[in-house]
């Protein structure tokens, strides 16, 4: 049977869901909120964790961050699976047009030595670090609380493991399967790189999702993109003949811009539920932060001789202005 | 002997790896369902990446499978050139 | 140059172990315990993460790229779908009760899939799994998204749809596979995996996914088509992680294989129990039905699943301990169950119904042994008293079984017409189970079971206090419009109505 249906005009019964009626209104609701609000259990939780029977199976106390709604931590992207994957596929088709334009034309072959070594020593060893951003932030998506702040994690972790492959893939480039050799030494062993190497490790012992979310996405890569990307790769190094470098590492660019609007909103959202979470903040931030930065110092030190604690510095203030702009007074 | 399978949507994009997997298994047999076609092979089903090729016209990256891919039965073992499903 | 540049093309596997395996490190500041706290506590043994072999070795800018082609050809179809008020090209909106289970029930599942797989891709010490137990993280609350927004257009013309958030963690039957994922969440990253990974992707998805979604395409559903295939076809990567986790552990250690073998046995039953809600859909809620639950579990869970107990034998792997019960209770449990369902349907937010004299005809074809002979008469019983004016209804309460969580509706091995109800006590409390398998689990992990949250003590409690107005507030059910008949309910009277606007003048 063949039904014309358009020309049938029939009117819905309801507008939207029950929850998302109580939460925004009674009027059609947007697919993120859909996706994201409420789909998590809340309540008549079944059993306490084997490995852990003093948390519950979803836990808000997991955190020294107290929230009356854990909801209210919108994502400003407003990501759901479908929208984070498309836009990560229109970037990562960008990143490809990119290294097939360095291959095609052989420009990784006519870097300049220095540039080419710098690159490798800079960049590669860095896929460890994002590898344990990754592990931090598959860690806040499983024991954070609530969808709206834990399914951005979840992605982030995704784009963290992406990162860390486009890194290796620039260390295959630039140098082979030797410079990812070489940079797994280096993050091993070579002593510029022990402080970051010490930091990650300690940040993937912590068990407080929020924490981890603040030192590993507000502070450590707060500190480490601008001063890696922006100033080392497409300043200094573009500067110097490094043109194909940046636009190997065009992506970590703008993931970072992109992704500071979530961190950014996450932190005036949490601030400004109350005095203590404000307080928790700027004392995990405050800690985080000194870490980093003697973290950073080295490895600028490595591929720069001057400038090095001054840029580093300067990094450090527009970090803390940055901070300051979300209502957390460190 | 044990079954292995794979089931692909049915679609425009799954015609000629159909065809490839009928050329490249003998002993297939090739169930039309609605909006699924699924395919049996006593203990073992390969698909090839050539024969993809041939029967499309243009480079396939087996990796591609999976856009239309709605479930197998078997290990799996997978290179560039292979697919393959197997009960040892 | 001085750089030695390597321009041997490597090959896919060994790219792929460049860009997973290699990023992780013997950690040394920290101890690696107390990075991966929960790694031994199960009892398995794993001496080298490195055998772990990757099945499906994709790198993010692949995923990425063919997870977009699949979300985008989803979204045009649920939005084409919706614009053409596709859901009055059913076949009857019958059929919604299917989906309106689906939505309650399963869904949720497939976000506490998420967040359990989220933990385990942060638990384990090893990096192959990790990777591969992440993407189906993401790939987890894809699907509880997809299926959403699929279902949000039926919600917007139809009821039973719009309290599921509510329902998930109030409403009676919801509490079976909530129970479900809550135990798998509640163990440790092995046996999680065991749980869903290999029991339910592996040995029972299929199931759920590859026949019943057959039937919604012949059932004019070409919205929850297209979330079933789409979604499944994650489940092909995740099923073979599944298995792959398990050869590991078998691999391993010998010691692993007893604690393989016992969660094998717990989970295919769990999982078994859980289908139960799906053998229904199959058999009675589809107007039109492509085959019967029987012939679906002949294909998928007979013929699949000895093919892969057969394999797994060299290891000392035997089948799971209630194969044989679920073979015989496939002829059974769906006709149980529906009966079960039209008796308390004033408790449920979808519409059930006696089959009609057709229905029942393809039931006794499909069910030669059991339909005509323990089923067809109970309906045609319900059949005259609806007539009488009397229907039947079943306000008393039925116990759950503390494990599954069901209504202990099914019958004795080997004896159709005698209802199966098993007992324990455990610290002086009496505890009720549907069938030895469920009383098993139980005496395994006692101190896990007594904690279940049980659906209908709660209508005792606060806040409901046995007022079953109140209860239906509690569980945001609109009687008289959610539950009940198909038969005289609004959701038939608007589709009539609606199909007759469109097809004539």
């Amino acid at each position: 049977m063949q039904i014309d249906v358009r020309t049938v005009s029939i009117e819905p019964v309801r507008k939207t869901f029950d929850h998302l009626a109580r939460r925004f209104g009674n009027k059609p609701a947007s697919r993120y909120q859909e996706g994201s609000y409420d789909i998590q259990a809340a309540e008549n939780l079944h059993y306490r964790p084997t490995w852990d029977p003093d948390q519950e199976l979803y836990d808000p106390n997991l955190s020294r961050i107290r929230m009356k709604d854990w909801y209210d931590l919108k994502d400003p992207r407003q990501f759901y699976y479908s929208t984070y994957t498309l836009a990560r596929a229109r970037q990562q088709e960008n990143v490809e047009a990119n290294f097939a334009f360095v291959e095609a034309r052989g420009l990784q072959d006519m870097l300049p030595e220095d540039i080419v070594e710098k690159s490798l020593k800079l960049l590669v060893p860095l896929r460890h670090a994002a590898w344990g951003a990754n592990q931090n932030n598959t860690l806040a998506c499983g024991y954070g609380y609530g969808v709206v702040f834990t399914q951005p994690c979840m992605y982030h972790a995704m784009d963290n493991l992406g990162i860390s492959q486009y890194l290796s893939r620039i260390g295959l480039l630039l140098g082979g399967v030797e410079a990812l050799e070489q940079a797994k030494d280096a993050w091993l062993n070579d002593s510029a790189w022990q402080a970051l190497r010490r930091l990650v490790e300690d940040t993937m012992a912590i068990r407080d999702p929020f924490e981890v979310f603040v030192a590993q996405n507000v502070v450590l890569d707060g500190l480490l993109y601008p001063v890696v990307y922006e100033r080392l790769v497409d300043t200094y190094l573009a500067s110097q003949g490094g043109q194909a470098v940046a636009m190997l590492t065009q992506f970590m660019t703008n993931w970072f811009t992109e992704s500071k609007k979530w961190t950014n909103g996450v932190l005036k959202v949490t601030a400004a539920e109350s005095d203590e979470n404000a307080k928790v903040l700027a004392e995990w931030i405050n800690h985080w932060s000194d870490r980093a930065v003697s973290a950073i110092l080295p490895i600028v030190n490595s591929v720069l001789d001057e400038r090095v604690d001054e840029m580093v510095s300067e990094e450090l203030e527009a970090f803390r202005a940055r901070i300051a702009k979300t209502g957390i007074q460190l | 002997m044990s079954t292995v399978f794979i089931a692909f949507q049915t679609n425009e994009e799954t015609r000629p790896i159909i065809e490839a997997i009928e050329l490249d298994n003998p002993a297939a047999t090739v169930y039309q369902e609605p909006a699924m076609v699924k395919i049996d092979a006593p203990d073992e089903l390969v698909i090839r990446r050539e024969t993809i090729e041939e029967q499309m016209g243009r480079e396939y990256d087996l990796q591609e499978l999976q856009v239309n891919l709605i479930t197998m039965s078997g290990h799996l073992s997978e290179d560039e050139d292979t697919f393959t499903l197997s009960w040892k | 140059m001085d750089t030695p540049v390597n321009k041997k093309k490597l090959s896919l596997k060994e790219k792929y172990s460049y860009l997973t395996r290699d990023l992780a490190w013997e950690p040394s500041y920290q101890k690696k315990e107390d990075l991966f706290p929960y790694a031994t506590y199960e009892g398995i043994k794993v001496h080298d993460w490195s055998k772990w072999e990757d099945p499906f070795r994709l790198t993010m800018d692949a995923y990425w790229k063919y997870q977009a082609e699949k979300e985008r050809k989803f979204y045009a179809i649920i939005d084409a779908f919706a614009q053409n008020n596709g859901h009055l090209k059913l076949t009857d909106a019958r059929y919604l009760s299917a989906l309106k289970i689906f939505l309650q029930a399963i869904s949720p599942g497939e976000y506490a899939a998420h967040k359990g797989f989220a933990r385990t891709g942060r638990e384990f010490p090893g990096v192959g799994p990790q990777v591969a137990c992440q993407m189906q993280a993401i790939d987890e609350i894809r699907h509880a998204q997809t299926q959403i927004h699929a279902m949000s257009n039926y919600n917007k013309f139809y009821n039973g749809f719009h309290g599921f958030a509510d329902q998930r963690d109030r409403i009676w039957y919801t509490s079976v596979p909530r129970s479900f994922f809550d135990d798998a969440m509640a163990s440790g990253p092995f046996e999680f995996m065991i749980a869903i990974g290999f029991s339910f992707e592996y040995v029972l998805t299929n199931l759920l996914f590859v026949p019943f979604m057959s039937g919604a395409a012949y059932n004019g559903d070409m919205s929850t088509v297209t979330f079933g295939f789409s979604a499944q076809s994650d489940e092909a990567r995740h099923m073979t992680l599944g298995l792959e986790c398990i050869k590991f552990m078998l691999e391993q250690d010998p010691d692993n294989v007893p604690i393989v073998q016992k969660w094998i046995d717990k989970w295919f039953w769990r999982g078994f129990r859980v289908l139960g809600l799906v053998s229904t859909m199959m058999d009675y809620m589809l107007p039109k039905r492509v085959m019967s639950w029987r012939e679906a579990w002949d294909i998928y869970g007979e013929e699949n699943g000895n093919a892969l107990f057969n394999d797994l034998a060299r290891y000392g792997i035997r089948p799971p301990k209630g194969w044989g019960d679920a073979a015989e209770a496939v002829d059974h449990m769906s006709h149980q169950f529906m009966l079960a369902l039209y008796q308390w349907n004033f408790g449920t937010a979808f519409h059930s119904w006696i089959p009609s004299d057709n229905d029942m005809d393809w039931l006794s074809k499909k069910y030669p042994n059991t339909f005509d002979k323990y089923y067809r008469p109970r309906w045609e019983h319900i059949k005259k008293l609806e007539a009488n004016g009397t229907p039947f209804k079943n306000y008393g309460l039925a116990k759950n079984c503390q494990t599954c969580q069901l209504p202990c509706v099914f019958t004795e091995p080997g004896d159709p017409t005698t209802l199966c109800h098993r007992e324990t006590e455990y610290k002086g409390e009496h505890y009720h189970f549907c069938s030895d398998h469920c009383r098993d689990i139980f005496q395994e992990e006692p101190e896990k079971y007594v904690q279940a949250w049980l659906p209908m003590p709660q209508l005792f409690q606060e806040p409901i206090n046995g007022d079953l107005e109140a209860w239906m507030k509690w569980v945001s059910l609109v009687d008289g419009e959610d539950n009940g008949d198909y038969q005289g309910s609004h959701d038939q009277t608007s589709f009539e109505k609606w199909r007759e606007m469109a097809t004539s003048n």
